[in-house]
């Protein structure tokens, strides 16, 4: 197990999770936001590779209304 | 004449673009999108809701494929958070064109120009199109210009005022010593406000508090729609001069 914070929030992961492991868990469409860990943006191409450990900070964002 | 609107390196339909915020739900955003007639929209960049995996959003009731996203950098005081912004919002499928607004002040929402030249010199080295919120300063957006900005998009009034234009003599010299489309952003408030600015020279206008806070939003889209046509055309048509003695619209021959 691993305890990492997801946009805010601290939440438990198993280890050896991956951010497309995290996506899968909250229904997120890979198309629709955009990844940051640990204040580096992930390109979309690196999700199933990158693994999430002990303390690290995920911001997931997406588009909303705006002007 | 064909008279094409082109920001960076896309063509639009409609001059009007509308902003996504502020509507009752999102059924209400994407039929006043619709009503408006325009082909470009601004986004926000903010956190997904992780504890409401079913809650609608916004790519549900507006098809990025279909309409032209332009994410924004609303909410953001300073450079980092605004090039932050803008990067993720690349990351989420490839926007290059972009709307950088630096604000400065939370009572005015007026653009911090300093950081905004800054960061319009960065995101234009990275490769984005930026369409720049600034003040109506001439010699500011002229800086602007020269650092990059894909469009000058001076404030009529303060954002979310309603106020209208405010300064007409800078917007008009803004227009005239411009290489790139200027588009009045912010503090519109009704539609004949908007119709103004395009008879000025203006090549667009952004609308979102206007037509979101009217009493029936879909109703005043449509409004705001006509409105930019009627501008452009007008402006397009020339108006007639002036003249301070009455001038009879029929002929005095042959009175009997």
């Amino acid at each position: 197990m691993a305890k990492i914070q997801l946009n805010g929030k601290k939440i438990t992961i198993n280890s050896k999770s991956s951010i497309q492991d995290l996506l899968k868990r909250y229904n997120l469409i890979n198309e629709k936001i955009a990844i940051e860990l640990n204040g580096i943006i992930i390109p979309k191409i690196k999700f199933k590779k990158k693994y999430l450990k002990n303390n690290d900070k995920v911001e997931v964002v997406h588009f909303i209304g705006g002007g | 004449m064909k008279d094409i609107f082109r920001v960076a390196n896309k063509k639009l339909k409609s001059r009007l673009i509308v902003g996504t915020g502020k509507y009752k739900n999102f059924r209400e955003t994407a039929k006043a999108v619709e009503a408006s007639g325009a082909d470009m929209v601004t986004v926000a960049v903010r956190r997904v809701n992780i504890l409401d995996k079913k809650k609608p959003i916004l790519t549900d009731y507006l098809n990025p494929k279909k309409i032209i996203f332009l994410p924004n950098t609303a909410g953001c005081f300073n450079s980092s958070d605004a090039l932050r912004t803008l990067r993720l919002a690349r990351e989420m499928g490839g926007w290059k064109l972009v709307k950088l607004e630096v604000l400065g002040d939370k009572k005015t929402l007026y653009p911090n120009m300093i950081e905004t030249i800054k960061s319009t010199k960065i995101l234009t080295k990275e490769g984005f199109k930026v369409m720049v919120y600034c003040t109506d300063d001439p010699l500011l957006a002229k800086k602007l210009e020269d650092n990059g900005a894909a469009a000058i998009m001076p404030l009529a009034s303060p954002i979310g005022s309603g106020l209208g234009l405010q300064n007409k003599v800078n917007i008009s010299m803004i227009i005239k010593q411009s290489k790139v489309p200027v588009i009045v952003d912010a503090g519109i408030g009704t539609a004949s406000d908007a119709t103004v600015a395009m008879e000025l020279g203006c090549d667009g206008v952004l609308i979102n508090s206007a037509i979101a806070m009217a009493k029936k939003p879909i109703l005043m889209a449509k409004a705001f729609r006509d409105a930019v046509t009627s501008g452009r055309n007008s402006y397009l048509a020339g108006r007639m001069q002036k003249n301070y003695i009455a001038s009879p619209s029929s002929p005095t021959k042959g009175l009997i």
